[in-house]
């Protein structure tokens, strides 16, 4: 197996070994959980929303340096967003904030950016209900 | 490529990947260079002098494994013994049947030749293994037909470190008069390794495993074995293996060879205590840590733990960063993310397998190391443990139960 994480930026294992915004969330308005073992990556994505704007995000991740790196990332990124400009985060733009990615560690962000919609989703199909 | 943040010793406990050359076997290959530089198939001084030392160093080799030196074949390693033994036996035997056997726990230089050999129209079985990683010689006997004409069973594992009952798949092999191959990368000059009481035919071994230099291996062929040789264009190795010899690398390997069968003992003895030691630890401290492979029946120096709810390479990383290298059956940073084969012939989930670490000892670990790990490796786990979403569910399932 190549040392990959001599390809990752300073930017990753800044977030790697003090990853911002960890943990589980009391009464999120949205829940996103996605991935899957067989690719050995798994996140949780809570926001909370007031307002129409995520005022926090939190994450639990089992996963590999790079996947921890872009869930501390993504949930940064998304706080104080709009729902509507957050939808817009896409997994290039995780990326790049990371200072990139190596090629086979794409698919971490990708994971990222799917946790971030699954979660805004569950928020907007909970928030249909309760109009 | 990134620093160290930190200064500190750096602990190697993936000896299973490679070992450092012992300081007298590099001095034994130093004047080979550029002293004694001949090439061996020259006739005159010069090619004498490399010569006598390549049968000195292959009497070293057939000695660790009580063969003779005309049955060692030099190679440029243990990949190429592999190729050699089973494309070398495919062709000669063709005629005889196109069958060969092999377990799912192999080497990849094993498995991926056994895939060409498949596209070439050879039938391959795999025997399988048990949870243990161990293969059961009465289905390497089942799965023999009258076709078959070679069997490939690896004498331990090198990821799970599991020993394989090889002397009853030899003898087996010998009774029903088909060949008997044995990848012993990672046993020979570790563990005794005796050719006639495992009643191989072929067995591979490399330099590099046992404190010798890379790039050189061996395919042991028992005498009277008819082999087609890979490389043609040379007399060397009996005309089984052209090319110049690789002089400082086979000196290197005879003088490392040469050391193993002196601190073999000593050594598997001495890493067993270690070893247990690490295990033991990590499980005293750490809740979901289990054991991968044969508890008993297993390398001296290997530890292969499943730490549940965490990563493999999330925990690498981590341990590297305190200057402490392992390795992991965990693909995250493969292309098809598959995780290890061994890890799934064993049993393994794909989550499980991702969560897999290998720990493999060597001459050179001391307790301080072993020490150390045991202060740090707990840490790492609790603090990705922390993160990982499957730690609460599980846990919580567990205590339910």
């Amino acid at each position: 197996m190549p040392n990959i994480w001599h390809q990752y930026s300073e930017k990753v294992m800044e977030h790697f070994e003090n990853p911002h915004n960890v943990g589980e969330m009391e009464n999120p308005d949205g829940i996103g959980h996605v991935g899957n073992p067989m690719c050995g990556d798994i996140m949780e994505l809570y926001i909370r929303v007031k307002d129409n704007i995520i005022t926090e995000a939190k994450f639990k991740t089992f996963g590999c340096g790079a996947a921890i790196a872009t869930s501390s990332m993504v949930t940064e990124m998304v706080k104080g967003e709009t729902v509507e400009e957050a939808l817009k985060i896409s997994n290039q733009a995780v990326a790049e904030a990371l200072g990139g990615l190596p090629p086979v560690k794409m698919h971490c962000s990708v994971l990222a950016e799917e946790a971030l919609r699954s979660a805004i989703n569950d928020y907007l199909n909970k928030s249909k209900k309760e109009d | 490529m990134r620093k160290y943040a930190r200064k500190m010793k750096r602990i190697y406990l993936d000896y299973a990947a490679t070992t450092p050359a012992h300081p007298e076997v590099v001095k034994a290959m130093q004047s080979y260079y550029s002293n004694a530089f001949g090439n061996s198939s020259s006739i005159h001084s010069y090619g004498q002098e490399t010569r006598e030392a390549i049968e000195i160093a292959r009497k070293k080799v057939a000695a660790l494994i009580n063969a003779r030196s005309e049955e060692i074949i030099f190679t440029s390693g243990g990949t190429e013994a592999d190729n050699l033994a089973l494309k070398g036996i495919a062709y000669t035997s063709k005629d005889r049947g196109n069958h060969i056997i092999t377990s799912s726990i192999e080497h990849h230089a094993v498995m991926e030749t056994c895939d060409f050999l498949k596209e070439q129209g050879f039938r391959i079985t795999c025997v399988p293994v048990d949870k243990y990683g161990l293969i059961n010689p009465e289905d390497v006997k089942k799965a023999i037909t009258d076709k078959t004409i070679l069997i490939s069973i690896m004498h331990a594992n090198n990821e799970v470190g599991t020993i394989q009952p090889i002397a009853e798949i030899g003898k087996l092999a010998r009774e029903a008069d088909i060949l008997f191959h044995t990848d012993a990368v990672q046993t020979v000059g570790h563990i005794p390794v005796d050719v006639n009481e495992i009643r191989a035919d072929l067995l591979s071994t490399s330099a590099h495993k046992l404190y010798g230099p890379k790039g050189v291996g061996a395919l042991y062929v028992r005498k009277g074995t008819k082999i087609t040789s890979l490389l043609h264009g040379g007399e060397q190795e009996n005309r089984r293996r052209a090319g110049t010899h690789n002089t400082p690398a086979i000196v290197g390997f005879g003088k490392a060879a040469e050391l193993a069968q002196k601190e073999l003992q000593h050594e598997s003895k001495h890493l067993t205590s270690l070893r247990n030691k690490l295990i033991n630890g990590l499980q005293k401290q750490v809740e979901h840590i289990y054991l991968n492979g044969h508890p008993t029946k297993r390398l001296p120096n290997n530890a292969n733990i499943r730490v549940d709810f965490v990563e493999g390479e999330a925990m690498l990383l981590s341990l590297d960063l305190e200057g402490i290298a392992i390795s992991t059956g965990s693909a995250c940073s493969s292309s098809n993310l598959k995780p290890s084969h061994i890890l799934t012939a064993i049993g393994l989930q794909p989550d499980q397998a991702h969560s897999s670490l290998r720990l493999s000892l060597g001459r050179e670990t001391t307790e301080e190391d072993i020490g150390r790990v045991l202060e740090v490796l707990p840490q790492i786990i609790a603090r990705l443990r922390a993160m990982s979403p499957l730690t609460k569910s599980s846990m919580q399932e567990k205590t339910n139960a």
